[in-house]
Formats: C-alpha cells, structure tokens, sequence
C-alpha cells in the first residue's frame, strides 16, 4: 500500500500554501523527493525537527515517498533532550530549520531547502531499520523519553483510508493546521488529505492571533481539529459567534473534552449546519481508533464513539476475557491494520518487525453502552495530557530526580494539572524545581502545583505509594 | 501601585520575561507568549483592573503595546 496510490490523478494540483503566499504543488514534492533520496542515499535515520512549514511538510511527506525513515520533533525541543535522543538512535542526517541550526551540533550542510537544512551528521553506528519501519513518533515528546513508536507505511494508509472515509474527506478539502506535524493527530489530518490529493494551509500562527482567522476566511479553510484546550480558547475568543460560512468540519481529539463544552460545540454545529465530530486515538494506533458520527454528538454527548471502518473495539476484564454486559468497566482493546508495530527504546529495537500483529491494549478504562457506544472512564497507565500532549509522570520523576540529587520526587495528576511532591523545603528550591521544568520540558507551570513534603510513602520495597498522595 | 506596574508586574509574571524585554514585545516574541501564556494574561488583566475583555478584544492584545491601547477602551488608563 502506499499513501500516493492514486497520485496520478492529482499530480498538478495544489498541496500547501502557507500564510505568506509560498505554495507547492504535488509535482514538486516529487522533485523534492528525488532530490532527498540522492542526498541521502537510501533507507536510513534521520531527525526531523517539525514546524508547520512548506519545508517541514516537503520534508515528512519526501521520506514517505522515499522510505527515509524519519523521527518526528517538535522545532522547539530543549537541545540537551535532543542531544540525548541523537546519541541513543544514532540519526545519519538531521532535518531542521535554519534558525535551529545551533541544535543540530557538529554536521555538514548537504543541502539548504525552502528555509530547512539537510545535515549530515559523522555516523558510524547508524542503526539497521526493519523494511517496513516507515516513521517514528514520541511517546512522551516534552520530556525527551526514548521511548517511540514504531509505525509502518501500511499503518498510515489504513489509518487515512479510514479517516478518510468516516468524516467523507474529499480532495476540495482545505485544512488549516493547528495542532504540530510531530504530533499524531496534526500528522493524520496531513496524512488523509494528501491520500485524497487536497491542498493543506500551513500556518505557525495561532488561533488566538487575528491574522489566523484572516487565513482562514481568505482561503476559505473548510476544516480544523483541535485538543480539548483548543476548544476551550475557541470560546473564549468568540468563535461561536465568527460567521465561517465555508468551514464545514471540526474535529477534536487528544483527551476527553468537557461535557458542557462537547454539548456547546456540537448544538453550534447542528445550528450553523456544520459537522463536529469527537475522536479517540493514540499513537500507538497510528492516530485514530474511534469516532462519534457528527450526528450522534448531542445524543451521546461524552461518548468517544465507536471503531473507525475497519477497525474493533472490545472490553477487557482482569483475566483478560472479553466483556459482554454493557456499562461494565474494563481495558479498552482496539483491533485494526493501523495498530502500530511496537515500541522502540533502543536503536536495536528499530530492526524488530511487526511486535503487536494489530491488536492494542490501549490502557485506557472504558465503558459500552446498550446501542455500542464507548465512554473512556479512566487510565490504566501511569500519565497524563497536558493541553492534548501525554506527559509519562515517572518520566517527570525520573529526569527531577536527575537533576536535583538527593531530592525524591512523586508525580501525579489529571489532565491539565501535573502535583509534584517533592521531598524538600524553601521556596527558592520550589521555584528552581518549577523553573527546571520548564526549561526542559516547556510544561507551562500554570498547569503545575508543587507540593513540599517530609518524605514521600514508600512500601516495603521502596516503590512509591501513589495511592496515599491527593491529587 | 500605578496601573502601568501593575501592567508590568502581570507582562512579567505571565510571560516569564524581564522588565527590559517589555517594550516592543509581540505575541510569539517570547516562547511563553504563546497561547497559554496569552489566556494567563488576559485572565490576569481582568482581575487586576476589574473589566470583562470581550471576545475580539482577547485578540487585540497583540503585542505590550497594543495592550495598552486595548485597556484604554475599557477606561483604564496605563
């Protein structure tokens, strides 16, 4: 399968413009394409580091078409996380913008394209890829865990191919982008247009900044997606009451949404004959798993909906058998040709091939209704979203207790509020602990609370008791 | 306090910059004037001088300068 099956129908069409007037056309993404893979050679590693940009997106979508395998980073990530991840995976080249270019650290300049520089780095031990290894995402992007996600071309394409099909995308489409291209969700809107052969608007600016929403009525944006938090701002700043006569779709994922806001969000839409549909996804399934059909959004309002074409969910009870009864609690289970190919720690794991043969745990806590539909309850896993992004709580601990010898640490929280309790006293130290967060990882500390303790709970063989701290 | 510290102290606060970086600084200028860094603000400015920012008007606060020019709009005079 390939994402570009049917390119030929489409190659002289628009793929991008940005807010500048720069625009590219699938024909030059294939020029692009060439031109990448004589530069670098073959099926290799290499690091991306992402903006909504012509040359982020030539970039991701060159390494699709010509199986360079890329990790995807966010533009903005703290060097020394970076360097970190650069000496574990061992990158031939780096893909970066020019003014990040102090990040990329000793490397030749290969070749400098559309505001990005192809740099080669001095590599000797550059890691064998599995043949089907199409991509690599984070698990926990903001604290620069290791940890990612192995993810094969076949993945993205049944991904898109549903997407595609379940919120009826066609190639008039016109997305704008406002979630990060390193990120799963922002990835699979790019992902299930170009399938479609549609044109993506690529924006840095925000929805909070009035020249976003002067972009979105020149180019007659029909679509946007956004976290929970998105919405949140999307009310504040008086999106209810825009007249967008050409937007016709918003979705959301990356976390529950508040009831009263999905309850707000879709009586607009059915009033303004819009379409919004509320989604469920991971990484770990590529992007999507499930959907509420936009006509179902005030009926079963709070519900993430059902299995996207193609795909099957089931429930899971503590001896790992299926759970028929409705409104009873278990592991949500997701069964589909988009569910990734595991894990990655090390450069080792990248040769590994297929590990989950289609069938994810998602470690989220789910019920089902009498008619089908499924409502997330709860985590099984250790983290958290911070404004859509997992945050992996023992990765916070780890990389506080790192730096700050002699201190224990426990994190918890909920979605949107990170508790730290930290084994120490004096409010320079709280605030030094506050302030190294967020140089590191950019976790806002308006989402933080620190809480100074005498001593964090221990059981017997000194794992923490999580259970005996607030949230 | 005048208005124009207190104005300050907020700019400062919420977007984690110095005194001297105020003057020209823009949206996006610093990278915690980002969108969260924003609703901070404007929640903060709210509170602080006792107005309700309308909906366009969370928008126009584009840069420390044009926040003034904003609040001036609901009679607070920096």
């Amino acid at each position: 399968m390939n994402l570009f099956e049917n390119e030929s129908s489409y190659e002289n069409r628009l793929l991008a413009e940005n807010d500048g007037g720069g625009r590219v056309s699938y024909q030059d993404l294939n020029s692009f394409s060439e031109e990448l893979i004589r530069r670098v050679g073959g099926k290799k590693l290499i690091f991306i580091l992402c903006e909504n940009t012509i040359g982020s997106l030539l970039g991701y979508l060159g390494c699709l078409k010509t199986g360079v395998v890329p990790l995807m980073l966010e533009k903005h990530i703290n060097s020394q996380l970076l360097s970190r991840l650069m000496e574990e995976y061992c990158p031939a080249f780096l893909y970066v913008p020019e003014d990040c270019l102090a990040k990329a650290g000793e490397c030749e300049i290969v070749w400098r394209v559309r505001g990005y520089c192809l740099c080669e780095r001095n590599e000797f031990h550059s890691p064998s890829l599995y043949g089907e290894l199409a991509i690599l995402l984070t698990t926990s992007g903001s604290t620069g865990s290791p940890k990612l996600v192995r993810q094969s071309k076949d993945n993205i394409v049944a991904n898109a191919e549903s997407i595609c099909s379940y919120l009826n995308i066609q190639e008039k489409e016109r997305p704008v982008t406002t979630l990060p291209m390193n990120y799963t969700y922002g990835l699979s809107i790019i992902n299930c247009h170009v399938r479609k052969g549609a044109a993506i608007y690529l924006t840095t600016k925000s929805i909070v900044e009035r020249p976003f929403w002067d972009f979105v009525k020149e180019r007659k944006v029909t679509s946007l997606g956004g976290v929970p938090y998105t919405y949140q701002l999307l009310k504040r700043i008086g999106f209810l009451e825009m007249d967008l006569p050409e937007l016709r779709t918003l979705t959301q994922a990356g976390g529950k949404l508040p009831t009263t806001l999905h309850k707000e969000f879709a009586a607009y839409a059915r009033e303004t004959g819009k379409q919004f549909v509320v989604m469920y996804g991971q990484t770990e399934a590529t992007a999507r798993m499930g959907y509420l059909p936009a006509d179902r959004a005030e009926e079963r309002c709070g519900s993430m909906g059902i299995a996207i074409p193609g795909g099957r969910f089931w429930l899971r009870d503590e001896k790992g058998e299926e759970i028929k009864a409705p409104f009873v609690q278990g592991e949500l289970v997701y069964e589909g040709d988009n569910v990734a190919l595991g894990y990655a720690s090390s450069r080792v794991d990248l040769k590994k091939e297929d590990e989950w043969n289609g069938i994810l745990y998602t470690g989220d806590m789910a019920k089902r209704d009498t008619d089908g539909f499924y409502y997330i309850t709860g985590r099984k896993k250790r983290f958290i979203k911070l404004f859509g992004n997992r945050v992996n709580l023992d990765e916070v601990e780890r990389l506080l207790k790192e730096h700050f010898e002699g201190v224990d640490f426990a994190c918890l929280g909920r979605d949107d509020s990170l508790i730290i309790y930290a084994d120490t006293k004096g409010e320079e130290k709280l605030k030094e602990i506050m302030e190294y967060l967020y140089e590191i990882t950019g976790i806002s500390p308006r989402a933080v609370t620190i809480r100074p303790v005498t001593g964090i709970p221990k059981n017997e063989s000194g794992k923490t008791l999580y259970s005996e701290l607030e949230i | 306090m005048t208005n124009l510290e207190t104005y300050n102290r907020l700019f400062i606060r919420d977007l984690r910059v110095k005194e001297e970086d105020l003057s020209g600084l823009k949206y996006r200028g610093t990278r915690s004037w980002d969108s969260l860094g924003h609703m901070d603000l404007v929640a903060d400015l709210e509170e602080a001088f006792d107005i309700h920012i309308t909906t366009s008007d969370v928008m126009n606060i584009s840069s420390y300068e044009k926040g003034k020019e904003v609040l001036l709009k609901y009679g607070v005079v920096i």
